[in-house]
């Protein structure tokens, strides 16, 4: 494994916004997480980037292991350097996540002169390179850019060249395409795919749109009020959900040939983290509740390479 | 760039125009009759008819007005009426100090106010944060004149340092401009410590720290550079109001300035010698922002596109 999460717990004074989170990438796979808001999937990415003191919280428990390091042991400057050059981020909305007053060139450059040790000019003629590989128009023209005079699709392929200027091993996307047209969206889902299947990268695909997640990933966790309630092979899962949670995303997914009307959503709200109901932390919306879910928290069982946190498949019984 | 300073320049043009008009009404608004001031109580008409005629006064006030933009364009901003002597010169002779005054004072607040807020803003609610801001309030709210004579007791009478009033030597330069520049470094202090926070909370300084970019060179190359963009304004907000507006100060430490030559203008009602303060106070304003105008668009790109378009 290239990235393994066991166990994560992090903290934010007395709240706990993750609980119990475990997933894997390998090289050349990608990792889909899935979720609705507020189901706790940027901040396990957060956690992951180490970034989580940026924001006042802090790893409680389990452990993060990138390449066989521990990364909860690691202090704050040997992190800064795994940042941008071995793990990398590609963050939600292109149109905020570029410095408004740098060039975009520059802002590429940045990555590769810290984490490669470029000089100025090596940097460049490596941005320019990325760049025309992110199939950026005129490539040398669009260095001296601004962000604002870039399209959002554009902006968000700077982001990616950006991520990727330091040469990382492990990509983390976090909804890379939310912000952006439906046309654009599939470009740069399928520009991610390449790079992982060119260039051997682990990509962990963040996204809440489970037909994304179907043709792009090769495993799946799906999360639910910070925990990861099912995890498995993409294909397994789409044919056989187990979680009723998983099952009723599945059925979220609009289909050719549905009868108007039909298209269902799911029950309720995700409940904020400092109002989360007792024992399993869906059994509020979900359709199938036994009398143990609403007193304890079921254990995530694991079999036959897939597994899922449901008092409906305690012991491997369906 | 240079399309837009030229711009900006243009758009000055009509801003003259209304504020020379203003200028040159105020004065003929304000109760009181400037002749009065001019002749001996007991003086016959005929001595005070050959006051308003040399002064112009008994001529239409679109006259008055047309003859005297012609003059102030042309450079004559006219003679003094009490102190008899070409309000150009008058002008010219006080200007030097209350540019030095002005300049320091604006240069200290900018140095001292962007130090101030960086580090309160990256010590954020730790114990300097509240010194400093503690400081800044007081700063803020201190009188003037009161600070001014706090200052003159303590390092001028107590201990010697520098000498209590006047202009002669550089070193009496400093009490005046720290105290016009505290007011302004408090204010630029909590500009500047704001805007560093609310740029610090945007995505691109995430993904800045997640290109694993050192803090520091986070705070003072990004965050820093954004705060300087709103303290600019502020800034240049300030040059009229300091060039102009240090009348206290310059009372408290008997320094000569635009700030008294104004006010004693006004007690005596000279009418030329106010319109031509006022004219230059009010000019000094526009550069000012002028300046600060061209400074933002060479900082921010998204404002130089904007007006370009």
């Amino acid at each position: 494994m290239l990235l393994s999460v066991e166990d994560l717990k992090i903290g934010f004074g007395l709240l706990e916004p993750l609980v119990g989170v475990d997933l894997g990438v390998d090289a050349g796979e990608i990792l889909g997480l899935v979720g609705e808001s507020g189901s706790g999937k940027s901040m396990t990415a957060m956690s992951i980037m180490g970034m989580l003191p940026l924001m006042g919280g802090r790893i409680k428990q389990g452990r993060i292991v990138f390449d066989g390091l521990d990364l909860t042991t690691i202090n704050e400057g040997s992190y800064r350097k795994l940042r941008g050059g071995r793990i990398a981020l590609i963050t939600q909305n292109p149109m905020t996540s570029l410095d408004p007053v740098v060039r975009v060139g520059r802002q590429i450059d940045q990555a590769s002169q810290l984490h490669l040790g470029l000089d100025r000019k090596e940097a460049k003629s490596r941005t320019i390179d990325l760049m025309d590989r992110m199939r950026i128009p005129s490539p040398q023209h669009a260095y001296d850019l601004f962000p604002h005079q870039l399209s959002g699709g554009l902006r968000q392929r700077i982001v990616i060249a950006m991520a990727l200027a330091g040469d990382p091993d492990l990509l983390i996307a976090d909804e890379p395409t939310t912000a952006l047209d439906v046309t654009v969206q599939a470009q740069i889902i399928q520009l991610l795919v390449e790079l992982v299947r060119d260039r051997g990268l682990g990509l962990i695909l963040i996204t809440h749109d489970m037909g994304v997640i179907a043709q792009t990933c090769d495993r799946v966790a799906v999360m639910y009020c910070g925990r990861v309630v099912e995890y498995g092979p993409v294909a397994r899962l789409f044919d056989d959900p187990r979680h009723p949670y998983t099952r009723a995303l599945i059925s979220c997914i609009p289909q050719l040939g549905m009868a108007p009307g039909t298209l269902t959503g799911i029950p309720g709200m995700v409940p904020s983290s400092q109002n989360l109901p007792k024992g399993c932390r869906f059994h509020p919306r979900c359709d199938s509740v036994l009398d143990n879910c609403r007193l304890r928290e079921p254990p995530m069982k694991t079999e036959d390479g897939r597994s899922v946190a449901c008092f409906l498949h305690e012991g491997g019984q369906r | 760039m240079l399309g837009y300073t030229i711009r900006r320049l243009l758009a000055l043009v009509p801003v003259f125009f209304v504020v020379s008009g203003v200028v040159f009404l105020v004065v003929h608004l304000v109760p009181g009759d400037p002749v009065d001031h001019l002749i001996r109580t007991g003086s016959s008409p005929d001595q005070r008819a050959e006051i308003i005629a040399r002064y112009g006064l008994d001529r239409s006030l679109i006259e008055q007005y047309i003859s005297w933009l012609g003059r102030v364009i042309s450079g004559d901003l006219g003679t003094a009426i009490v102190m008899r002597r070409p309000v150009a010169t008058l002008i010219w002779d006080n200007l030097g100090y209350s540019l030095a005054l002005g300049g320091w004072a604006l240069a200290f607040s900018a140095l001292a106010g962007v130090a101030a807020g960086a580090i309160a803003a990256s010590f954020r609610e730790r114990w300097i944060d509240h010194g400093l801001m503690g400081v800044s309030l007081l700063g803020s709210t201190v009188p003037t004149f009161w600070l001014g004579l706090l200052m003159i007791m303590l390092f001028a009478v107590q201990l010697g340092w520098v000498p209590v009033s006047g202009a002669r030597h550089w070193t009496s330069l400093i009490l005046p401009v720290l105290t016009v520049g505290l007011g302004g470094m408090a204010l630029v202090a909590r500009v500047t410590r704001i805007a560093m926070i609310e740029t610090a909370r945007e995505d691109f300084v995430m993904l800045l720290h997640a290109k694993g970019v050192p803090r520091w060179t986070i705070q003072i190359r990004h965050v820093l550079r954004h705060a300087l963009i709103p303290v600019v304004t502020i800034l240049s907000l300030r040059i009229g109001l300091i060039i102009g507006g240090s009348v206290t100060v310059e009372y408290v430490f008997a320094r000569p300035g635009l700030g008294s030559l104004l006010i004693r203008a006004l007690s005596q009602r000279d009418y030329p010698l106010v319109q031509g303060c006022l004219l230059f106070l009010a000019m000094a304003v526009m550069l000012g922002t002028l300046l600060g105008d061209l400074l933002q668009a060479a900082m921010d790109p998204r404002q130089r596109d904007e007006a370009t378009r």
